[in-house]
């Protein structure tokens, strides 16, 4: 590992809720390429993160991801979010095949002074590249989402095997804005949980874990 | 394998080294330690593992056992926890799936959250006007008191139906059917003209009637073999619920008037209601709740209903569909379950139960604000006012001696008229005081909406 810096920045609360927020924007999209929920084809590269990140260019999907990360971004100002759920459906009898599961751990000090804290921009950068590297490896031990994927190599090829919904978990003493609704959590039934690295600004702390239907193949 | 995760080979020891161990401390051992037939010694806790071998066992033999005060204080320390605030949300517009090109949905526009400003207003603690109800019959099962949109109130009372207008508080009798013709009544309905009502009877039979002009339309038979104890309508068509447990949807347009029968129920069925798109709600004295689909063809499908519901542990006469938020149904539970539930008719999600603390007459949805009314029983028979979705009381209105069976409310949607089997009709200004009937104005601003955007 480098040598820490030294310098440290400045970390307000509305500079953290965009960092988390634009966080899970790149995490889901991520999540969107190495799933195979939609084709190779419609996602570009950019330089994010120090690290190539895939983003996906269908207008309905941008806007749906755009749309809820500023309502996310909202709601971790308020130190209101408690955690955010992307879930991965079966399209053919929309069980629940993946949750990841972003839980966050607010400073309610932050929110309720409005005091800064300070932390390496650079630090932060890095946890979260190590997250993102993660999602990107864990193609390897997760079960394949439809009998189809079976066929594929190193990255699934376009198939439509799954949906993908997001959920995010909030403290019931919010309003609920007019383009959200109440839903069920979506849990899977005995799962197989992986946990992966966290991040923390500060003033959020973003814990990361997948969990999957048990699939027969992986069974040791 | 990237560097330091706890991938697919450790994740058998992710399961069993506790939800809340931290990880960062572990990595390092990890490292060291890539053979995952080989524990990690150094991060068992052989305290606990022995314990859970143990004696643990015992605690866990007899789970069964737990008594009612045990619950409810697990309940309390649950609730104490904060473990029951939370609230998990989705967004509406979803993105389309690939392959299929389904029309891009309509994008919300990503206005800024706006919260009107509200004043908090009085709600009257007493009803503001009795009328007198001699006769009303003391059934649970029956539906006997509706408002139509003409501003004129329907009430059955043993063998007679009476119109009371709203406008000028006038009282006339419709109709009254002796037993010998069919009586009593089990059931009243304004058709959405405001002008039609329908009246279901002892014999199975339904009358409809044009109070217009005062005169019977026709009957509709034949359908039912047990009383008719709900109706509801949807445009022209007629719904019924019988005590045989059949729902029959009638076309009264038409001669051969039954145009589906939708069975499920093997009890009575006691509610009844049509959302504002295809699907009806009816529960029933078996304690089930249907969703059932108007476009769903009943021969395509092996079973005809959308979702059968199995939340609540009594009759269920109390429904009632959201006017605010698509897809959303509160029922109420009789004496024996005492809570109301909320729905998602779409996936039939169970959203929320909670306890009311009486037997649940009857429900009904203010459309100007988020809040919800229940009318009860035994023992303070009130009617109670929740905000939606705190499910906070933000009243409680007492005044019936007995239960609160029927309730309707004003086609302005500000007054609710409640009838008991104490035999009185009461109005209460619940909603909103007549004049200022006007819906909360939602293009308010809040001042601070556009600084806390991040652009």
């Amino acid at each position: 590992m480098a040598s820490r810096t030294v310098t440290k920045d400045i970390i307000t609360l509305r500079g953290s809720a965009a960092i988390v927020s634009e966080f899970f924007g790149y995490a889901a999209n991520s999540i969107l390429y190495n799933r195979g929920l939609y084709p190779e084809e419609s996602f570009v590269k950019v330089k994010k993160y120090g690290l190539p990140m895939l983003l996906i260019q269908d207008e309905s999907v941008k806007s749906f991801i755009a749309n809820v990360t500023a309502q996310l971004s909202e709601w971790l100002e308020a130190g209101k979010l408690q955690r955010i759920v992307l879930v991965i459906m079966s399209k053919a009898t929309n069980e629940v095949l993946e949750r990841w599961n972003f839980s966050i751990e607010t400073d309610s000090e932050v929110v309720e002074k409005g005091v800064s804290r300070e932390k390496s921009d650079k630090e932060i950068m890095r946890e979260i590249q190590a997250i993102m590297r993660q999602i990107a490896s864990s193609i390897t031990y997760l079960p394949c989402l439809d009998e189809a994927c079976k066929n594929h190599t190193s990255f699934p090829n376009y198939f439509n095997c799954g949906v993908f919904d997001v959920l995010a978990y909030t403290d019931k003493d919010i309003a609920v804005p007019f383009t959200w609704i109440e839903s069920d959590p979506k849990l899977i039934a005995n799962p197989q949980m992986v946990k992966l690295h966290s991040f923390d600004t500060k003033i959020h702390k973003v814990d990361t874990l997948v969990s999957y239907k048990n699939d027969e193949w992986d069974e040791q | 394998m990237d560097e330091g995760s706890m991938g697919s080979s450790h994740k058998r020891r992710a399961l069993w080294l506790g939800p809340l161990q931290e990880q960062v401390p572990k990595r390092k051992s990890n490292r060291e330690n890539l053979d995952r037939f080989i524990p990690n010694r150094a991060a068992m806790d052989f305290d606990f593992a022995h314990y859970m071998l143990t004696d643990g066992r015992k605690g866990k033999e007899n789970p069964s056992v737990i008594s009612p005060s045990r619950e409810a204080y697990q309940k309390k320390l649950a609730e104490a926890f904060n473990m029951n605030r939370t609230r998990i949300l989705v967004f509406k517009n979803k993105p389309s799936t690939p392959i299929d090109p389904i029309p891009k949905e309509f994008l919300s526009p990503s206005s800024p959250q706006t919260k009107p400003v509200k004043q908090r207003r009085h709600i009257p603690q007493s009803c503001e006007r009795t009328l007198d109800a001699p006769d009303i019959l003391d059934d649970f099962y029956l539906n006997l008191l509706d408002w139509g949109s003409s501003n004129v109130l329907a009430i059955a009372l043993g063998s007679t139906v009476y119109l009371w207008d709203a406008s000028n508080g006038s009282t006339s009798e419709l109709v009254t059917i002796d037993d010998d013709d069919g009586g009593p009544v089990t059931s009243v309905s304004w058709a959405p003209d405001g002008r039609h009502i329908a009246i279901g009877l002892n014999n199975s039979h339904v009358q409809i009637w044009d109070y217009t002009v005062n005169r019977q339309l026709r009957t509709l038979s034949g359908g039912h073999r047990q009383r008719v104890g709900s109706l509801a309508w949807n445009n022209h068509i007629l719904t019924t619920g019988g005590m045989d447990g059949k729902v029959i949807n009638n076309d009264v347009r038409v001669r051969s008037h039954i145009v589906e029968t939708y069975r499920g129920h093997h009890l009575e069925v006691c509610g009844l209601k049509w959302s504002a798109s295809v699907q009806l709600a009816s529960g029933g004295n078996d304690n089930l709740l249907y969703i059932w689909d108007k476009t769903m063809a009943s021969s395509s499908a092996p079973r005809q209903w959308l979702h059968r519901l199995e939340g609540h542990t009594a009759a269920v006469k109390a429904l009632a569909w959201c006017p605010f938020q698509g897809n959303l149904l509160a029922s109420g539970g009789g004496g024996g379950d005492q809570c109301i539930k909320f729905w998602n008719a779409h996936t039939g999600a169970c959203l929320n139960s909670i306890n009311a603390g009486s037997q649940v007459c009857s429900l009904l949805w203010n459309k100007n604000e988020r809040e919800l009314l229940s009318s009860h029983g035994f023992a303070q028979n009130q009617l109670t006012l929740w905000k939606y979705p705190s499910m906070v009381k933000m009243a409680e209105l007492t005044g019936h001696t007995s239960r609160v069976l029927f309730m309707t409310q004003s086609p302005d949607g500000c007054t609710v008229a409640s009838a008991a089997a104490d035999e009185t009709l009461r109005f209460w200004n619940v909603f909103g005081t007549p004049e200022v009937a006007k819906p909360a104005p939602k293009a308010k601003l809040e001042p601070f909406a556009h600084v806390s955007r991040i652009r």
